[in-house]
């Protein structure tokens, strides 16, 4: 996994609420046995027609936000089921960060097994980051994952919270497995113990 | 004396296997289910890293997604190419890995989160995960049940934990019972419209209350199946007498001494008086009405004779995702519910796939005929719900009344296989999302319950079944 330290870039407003994980990577796009190469089907349906072709006026085919690397979207992001390939999808496609007022739970773990970091804040803060996006390319946000600010293209700094273990492992691209691996002494104790304590399992 | 605990407080500091100075847990994991669509790349994970599964005994394969659902299905000839390497990669990893697997083939295959239960692989007190996110089902047994991404899946794979911060504790309380006519699926589409699908975030529900109780454990299972609409890490609701009976003799369930000791611990997973609780939700179950949906959101829900709602009624970014669902439903405010004219039915999936609602729905359909020109298809959720629905006479109700009668899979429901709907076609689906797409492209379905699906096959529109009773 890579890294995730800071971040500057162009962000795209997706101001719908409830955006699922059908919506990110429609079903017919799971059939793959490999983590890449879906970012070109990354919101396929909202994106192009029946026929293939670009919808002129879907967010990521506008030229302000075809490189867009931030999302700053509707309430609940990532609604739906568990599959991963949402996050796959928006890493494929060179989103690292998605910023809203909520996020499914699902999703919002699988964001940050992949490097991508998705960022909660107040209402009032991701209307004012909606606006700042909505202003196209030259528009820059930047995050700060160490120093836990989101800033807007006029010097508007917003502080967020993330899961202190959540950050570490982002900051170093950790795998965690192995870092639970480490503790494989402390799950041999528990298994045995329980083992005796319900032995039906 | 120590305090007070909810269930799921208990079962979590039951599975806690290391705490570090943050709370963050890792959390000892009992039973792994696994699918087609969410484990390759898990699979692929461990062989990189030269990793084994760590408890295969413990790890529960079955393809369920792409598998088609028609009789030729032994013909690989049935599957697109894609579907077909995903299934045989789960053939080869479960081979490879040696865990439990029901193939395609085999009589017991089915949804994963209908096998589970079947099988006695899932006991209450239990954590259960899966690749899923319906796997919450499980929950109706009184185990801590989610869904989780690919990576997880190779975490649980590897090391038989999760690593997790606990989730709050939220009840959902349905008083009193339910009237003719109301099932168990009204009642969570009903908790959904109150809560929105955000309503549950960060939560793990307890669903209690008499008109829970009064449910049968198929019932229950409906009501936790959709527990992560309503934005929920899990549903759970206490075990008892009904749990018990249905988990007894099952082939994975404990036997002898094994079954009583299980069963002195099984009788110790409540919730205490005074614990808790951090958001209460009260429903009375009178109140409860047959629902449909008519967005494209779950908690898109209304009674069955109430109207399509405007954008006005709605405030905040909704107004503009209730316009966008009613353009992509063809829908027109003010429309009765029950005017809206329906294409296709769809009964199954691991919401509404099991024995109990293919009973319900041909209660409704025995000695009739579907609408002309209707497409109808009932798909049961494993190949044992199957076998008894043949033995009890459903199957032949299903089919003379025109209806088509499937293997097991999951369908139609997310339409990764041939089953699928056509732009525009409007399906009424006993199955868990109406997302946009999700039946198939410009596909516009509504969610309700098997017997409303039944009644709506027979009339052609979306039907208050309390007409038909």
């Amino acid at each position: 996994m890579d890294k995730f330290t800071t971040l500057t870039g162009v962000a795209a407003p997706m101001p719908l609420v409830n955006i699922d994980t059908d919506m990110i990577i429609p079903k017919q796009f799971l059939k793959t046995i490999a983590r890449t190469g879906l970012g070109k089907n990354l919101f396929d349906e909202m994106r192009y027609d029946q026929n293939g072709n670009e919808i002129k006026d879907f967010v990521l085919n506008q030229p302000a936000y075809r490189h867009a690397e931030i999302l700053v979207a509707g309430d609940n992001f990532g609604c739906g089921s568990s599959r991963e390939h949402a996050p796959w999808a928006l890493l494929d496609f060179g989103v690292r960060c998605v910023i809203s007022t909520s996020f499914a739970d699902i999703f919002y773990n699988n964001c940050f097994k992949n490097g991508i970091l998705p960022i909660t804040l107040p209402k009032q803060a991701v209307d004012a980051l909606m606006d700042d996006a909505r202003k196209g390319a030259n528009a820059r946000i930047t995050v700060d994952l160490e120093a836990q600010t989101v800033t807007s293209s006029d010097g508007h700094a917003y502080s967020f919270e993330v899961d202190a273990f959540k950050k570490h492992c982002l900051l170093n691209g950790l795998d965690d497995i192995g870092l639970t691996l480490e503790k494989a002494k402390d799950i041999d104790t528990y298994e045995s113990k329980m083992a005796t304590l319900h032995p039906w399992i | 004396m120590t305090a007070p605990k909810t269930i799921y407080d208990k079962i979590w500091d039951d599975h806690v296997v290391q705490t570090s100075e943050d709370g963050t847990c890792v959390l000892y994991i009992d039973r792994h289910l696994v699918h087609e669509v969410t484990s390759p790349q898990a699979f692929e994970g461990l062989r990189l890293a030269g990793r084994k599964v760590r408890a295969p005994e413990k790890t529960i394969a079955v393809p369920d997604h792409n598998v088609p659902t028609t009789l030729d299905r032994a013909n690989a000839a049935t599957m697109t190419e894609d579907s077909r390497i995903q299934v045989e990669a789960l053939d080869k990893n479960a081979r490879d890995f040696g865990v439990n697997y029901y193939p395609v083939s085999d009589v017991r295959q089915g949804i994963v989160h209908i096998v589970g239960p079947e099988q006695g692989w899932t006991l209450p007190g239990m954590t259960v995960v899966c690749g899923d996110s319906h796997t919450a089902t499980h929950g109706a047994f009184g185990a801590l049940a989610h869904g989780i991404g690919t990576s997880e899946v190779e975490h649980v794979l590897a090391t038989q934990t999760l690593i997790q911060k606990k989730s709050k504790n939220m009840k959902v309380e349905i008083t009193g019972s339910l009237r003719p006519g109301v099932t168990a699926k009204d009642i969570t589409l009903s908790v959904i419209g109150a809560t929105g699908t955000a309503g549950g975030n960060g939560h793990v529900i307890e669903y209690c209350g008499q008109a829970i109780r009064e449910l049968s454990m198929e019932g229950r299972m409906t009501v936790c199946n959709m527990a992560i609409e309503g934005g929920a890490r899990a549903g759970l609701i206490a075990p008892d007498e009904k749990t018990f009976a249905y988990v007894m003799g099952r082939p994975h369930a404990p036997k002898g001494a094994k079954w009583e000791a299980a069963l002195a611990y099984w009788k110790t997973l409540f919730t205490d008086e005074g614990a808790h609780f951090d958001k209460v939700v009260t429903l009375r179950g009178e109140d409860i009405a047959p629902v449909v949906t008519w967005g494209t959101s779950p908690e898109d829900v209304l009674p069955i004779t109430g109207v399509v709602p405007s954008p006005e009624d709605f405030t905040g970014g909704k107004v503009e995702a209730v316009q966008r669902s009613l353009d992509y439903m063809g829908l027109t405010p003010g429309q009765k519910l029950t005017d809206i004219k329906i294409d296709t039915v769809f009964i199954g999936s691991c919401t509404n796939g099991r024995i109990e609602d293919l009973r319900a729905a041909a209660a409704v359909l025995k000695g009739k005929k579907i609408k002309d020109g209707m497409r109808a298809m009932v798909v049961p959720g494993s190949g044992l719900v199957r076998a008894q629905a043949e033995e009890e006479g459903l199957a032949q109700i299903f089919i003379d009344a025109g209806l088509e009668w499937r293997l097991a899979g999951c369908s139609m429901c997310l339409a990764m296989n041939p089953d699928q709907l056509s732009p525009g076609e409007r399906c009424a689906a006993t199955s868990n999302r109406n997302f946009e797409g999700r039946q198939g492209r410009g596909g516009r379905t509504h969610l309700l319950s098997p017997a409303m699906a039944a009644a709506a096959a027979l009339t052609g529109h979306l039907t208050d079944i309390r007409d038909m009773m």
